[in-house]
């Protein structure tokens, strides 16, 4: 079946295909329609879930956590001054190891008030523990929410997934979407089976009681390798849920990398554009590429070297900046290349479309043509600030 | 499964033998005692048993020795005595 | 009341483990004692950040016979809503989600949480044991330490009065709200066994004497406890659908010749050493108002 959906019904419509069974969210804008349209489903008994209407982010993550412990599949949505106000909990939920799944409708931080696309928010959550993955349109948004799910619970994994996407380019904007259907989704996710340290009355155990400094490190390096075992548990659900719905995924996507002595790397709507820059600029002869990021943690090393290392210039267009160093992808990417020895490559770090400045075909198209002239330097890494007005 | 959270199972003395920590000991005197079970319902640490007969007896491994169950006793029939 | 009608009340078996980290004649260990006795084992615990984050004891040893699942301070009533929902959805049923909170956890920086938790009337039993500052870190005063009581924040003495925590959850017109004291254990469990019989959110708000950070000797827990009710300082009363009644000894004192004067009470704790006659006299007095206000709430009922 296909509707015409924005991305943010179609993490309602994942969530309900899902099937959650406990949703705990407050409302910002731009995340409001998932829950609105989730209440619906609730009240209209399309979905078997209670709706916790809590009145803060900081709860909503508490509720989900509680439901979690006590064994149920939770979901929570929320975005921007919502995300850094639940903070606390975000890395509470990863350091207990529940497979919680949580939309992030990416948006700029305030001050000044900003409710447009930008992707502070969710970078603030990257070395919490939490695997983060983006998504570019309305069908990735509802396929990631169902996958997210097979990966939380995952025996390998038990870590909690944030599915982000773009305020309003997404999350408002409607297009068709496949949806699969729900018997199809229940063979793919079967219902949670509560790992042995669910709260139980029969098994009086206690979570998150105090440890000294002789065992809290080994227990961060646990949360360390779940995230690695998820890199190849996501590229498996990512085939399997290939396999049943035509829409394979894996950690990132290239596009016409093979042959390409530019590529761009960017992630969520921004994508799009860039493959049609990579298009019209192949017309003209140039060898250029794209990678697209899927996985953002955990970082997809061994896929980005592998799609990576032939080119001559990297850009990475992002909308997110580390104060005082430099693009937060672009910073990893580079050092990614640089560790990995290949050294005869120029980076160059794209601060572009924060607070939803318009970034659209034409200023890839630049930005590409820039990067084939910087190639010439053979190596190298640079911050730019792209479209800053003076 | 592999424990990967810091889960904690129930134990007896969790900080370890508690009653090292006393510094007055409370000894009941057996031929004032009555009864009544005031000592017992008022041990903060559970740290007074009732046997079958519900005559209480007090753990030392684990008493801290707040000296609660002497001051609540209605018959003064526990001693808090200094421990060596 | 004899061994045996304690008995009657009291079941024996023994859900917080000796041996624990409490300090020698915690108020937190005798309440977790009595409420766990009460609720027989048929719960999950939610613990904020408090003395009982330590308490509960040091990984991988709990002290405590039921489930327990720590949790970060501001967050207890929304996380004990979400067990009591999913336990709810997974069909599992004659379990009790209590919330053990103190102080600072319930009505500063948990009021939030808790106050959402009781307007949408979750299903959970949320205890604060009031002890009347953040002893955990050091004796720092919070919105329930009473007036001119030293903290280590309140060097010359709190010059506020203690927010009226149980009367402001009542305002949220939940089924089931009460107060009691560690040194009246009888009243609370039977305060607790009442408590759970209704779905929805109650509130038990106990009053627990600190030793160590009321400044008074680790024997005295249990006295102070009962001071504070024999003085009318502290008040056990329910609040049963919306419908107000004195509980225990505090049913009794209505007739203000038969409350003990403040002073009895304050002077064992040396944080109110340095009160003078004035600030006695105020603290009577505002007991003594309390008591009309609590007379006219008597006859309402």
């Amino acid at each position: 079946m296909k509707l015409l959906l924005t991305s943010n019904y179609a993490a309602a419509y994942g969530a309900k295909l899902a099937r959650v069974e406990i949703v705990a969210a407050y409302p910002i804008t731009p995340q409001t329609q998932v829950v609105e349209k989730l209440a619906e489903f609730i009240e209209g008994e399309e979905l078997k879930a209670t709706m916790i209407r809590v009145e803060s982010e900081h709860s909503a993550m508490a509720a989900c956590i509680g439901a979690a412990a006590a064994g149920a599949r939770p979901f929570t949505a929320t975005s921007s001054q919502g995300l850094l106000y639940m903070y606390e909990m975000i890395w509470w939920a990863a350091g207990a190891r529940l497979p919680i799944v949580m939309g992030v409708v990416t948006r700029a931080i305030a001050p000044p008030w900003s409710i447009w696309s930008d992707h502070a928010d969710i970078l603030s959550i990257r070395d919490s523990g939490w695997i983060i993955i983006f998504s570019e349109s309305a069908q990735e948004v509802l396929d990631n929410i169902i996958q997210a799910y097979r990966i939380a619970e995952h025996k390998e994994v038990l870590l909690p997934v944030a599915v982000g996407w773009d305020a309003f380019t997404s999350s408002h904007t409607a297009e068709p979407v496949s949806l699969p259907e729900q018997e199809l989704v229940d063979s793919f996710l079967p219902p949670r089976t509560p790992e042995p340290f669910v709260l139980d009355v029969n098994e009086p155990i206690s979570h998150g009681n105090l440890t000294y400094p002789d065992e809290y490190m080994e227990f961060r390096f646990l949360i360390n390798e779940g995230l690695e075992r998820a890199r190849k548990v996501i590229r498996e659900v990512g085939k399997e849920y290939g396999k049943l719905t035509g829409r394979e995924y894996g950690l990132i996507e290239e596009y016409k990398c093979g042959d390409a002595d530019v590529i761009l790397v960017t992630l969520g709507s921004m994508a799009g554009d860039v493959k049609d820059a990579v298009d019209i600029l192949r017309k003209e002869g140039y060898h250029a590429g794209l990678v697209k990021l899927r996985c953002l943690r955990p970082f997809p090393r061994e896929a980005l070297l592998n799609a990576l290392r032939e080119a001559r210039a990297v850009g990475i267009v992002e909308r997110s900046f580390s104060m005082g160093r430099g693009g937060i992808i672009a910073t990893e990417i580079n050092s990614l290349l640089r560790e990995s020895g290949v050294n005869d490559v120029v980076t160059v770090s794209y601060i572009a479309g924060l607070g939803g400045r318009e970034i659209g075909v034409n200023d890839f198209i630049n930005i590409f043509k820039s990067l084939f002239k910087k190639m010439e330097r053979g190596s190298g890494f640079e911050v730019v600030w792209y479209g800053l007005r003076g | 499964m592999r424990v990967i959270t810091p889960i904690a199972k129930p134990k007896e003395g969790s900080a370890g033998l508690t009653g090292k920590w006393r510094i007055f000991k409370p000894v009941i005197n057996y031929s004032k005692c009555n009864n009544c079970g005031l000592c017992w319902l008022y041990c903060p640490e559970a740290a007074i048993t009732l046997d079958g007969k519900n005559v209480p007896k007090i753990v030392y491994e684990y008493c801290k020795g707040c000296g609660i169950c002497a001051n609540e006793c209605p018959v003064r029939a526990i001693d808090l005595i200094k421990e060596e | 009341m004899g061994m045996k009608g304690i008995l009657r009340v009291v079941p024996k078996e023994e859900y917080l483990l000796p041996g624990n980290p409490s300090c020698p004649g915690c108020p937190a260990s005798l309440g977790l004692r009595y409420l766990l006795k009460a609720l027989g084992g048929k719960a999950i615990l939610v613990i904020p950040a408090s003395c009982t984050s330590i308490i509960v004891g040091p990984y991988p040893f709990s002290s405590l016979r039921v489930p327990v699942l720590n949790i970060a301070f501001a967050a207890a009533a929304s996380t004990a809503a979400g067990i009591s929902e999913a336990l709810k959805v997974k069909g599992k049923e004659g379990i009790q989600v209590v919330v053990w909170a103190g102080d600072g956890g319930t009505a500063d920086i948990g009021l939030q949480a808790l106050s959402g938790a009781a307007e949408r009337n979750s299903d959970i039993l949320y205890v604060c044991y009031d002890n009347e500052a953040y002893m955990n870190t050091g004796i720092q005063r919070s919105s329930l330490t009473p007036y001119g009581a030293w903290t280590t924040t309140t060097p010359k003495g709190k010059v506020e009065e203690k927010k009226n925590l149980p009367m402001i959850v009542a305002e949220h017109k939940v089924p089931y709200v009460a107060t009691a004291s560690v040194g009246y254990p009888i009243d609370l469990i039977l305060k607790v066994r009442k408590a759970i019989k209704y779905r929805g959110f109650k509130y038990i708000h106990l009053h627990a004497p600190c030793p160590y950070g009321w400044r008074f000797p680790a024997n005295k827990t249990v006295e102070v406890a009962k001071l504070a009710v024999k003085t009318g300082i502290w008040v056990l009363y329910e609040i049963e659908n919306g419908k107000f009644r004195l509980t225990s000894l505090s049913s009794s004192l209505i007739d203000p010749s038969k409350r003990l004067p403040v002073n009895k009470y304050l002077k064992l704790q040396g944080r109110f050493k340095h009160l003078s006659e004035e600030d006695i006299s105020r603290i009577q007095e505002h007991v003594n108002t309390m008591w009309d206000e609590l007379m006219r709430l008597v006859k309402e009922s």
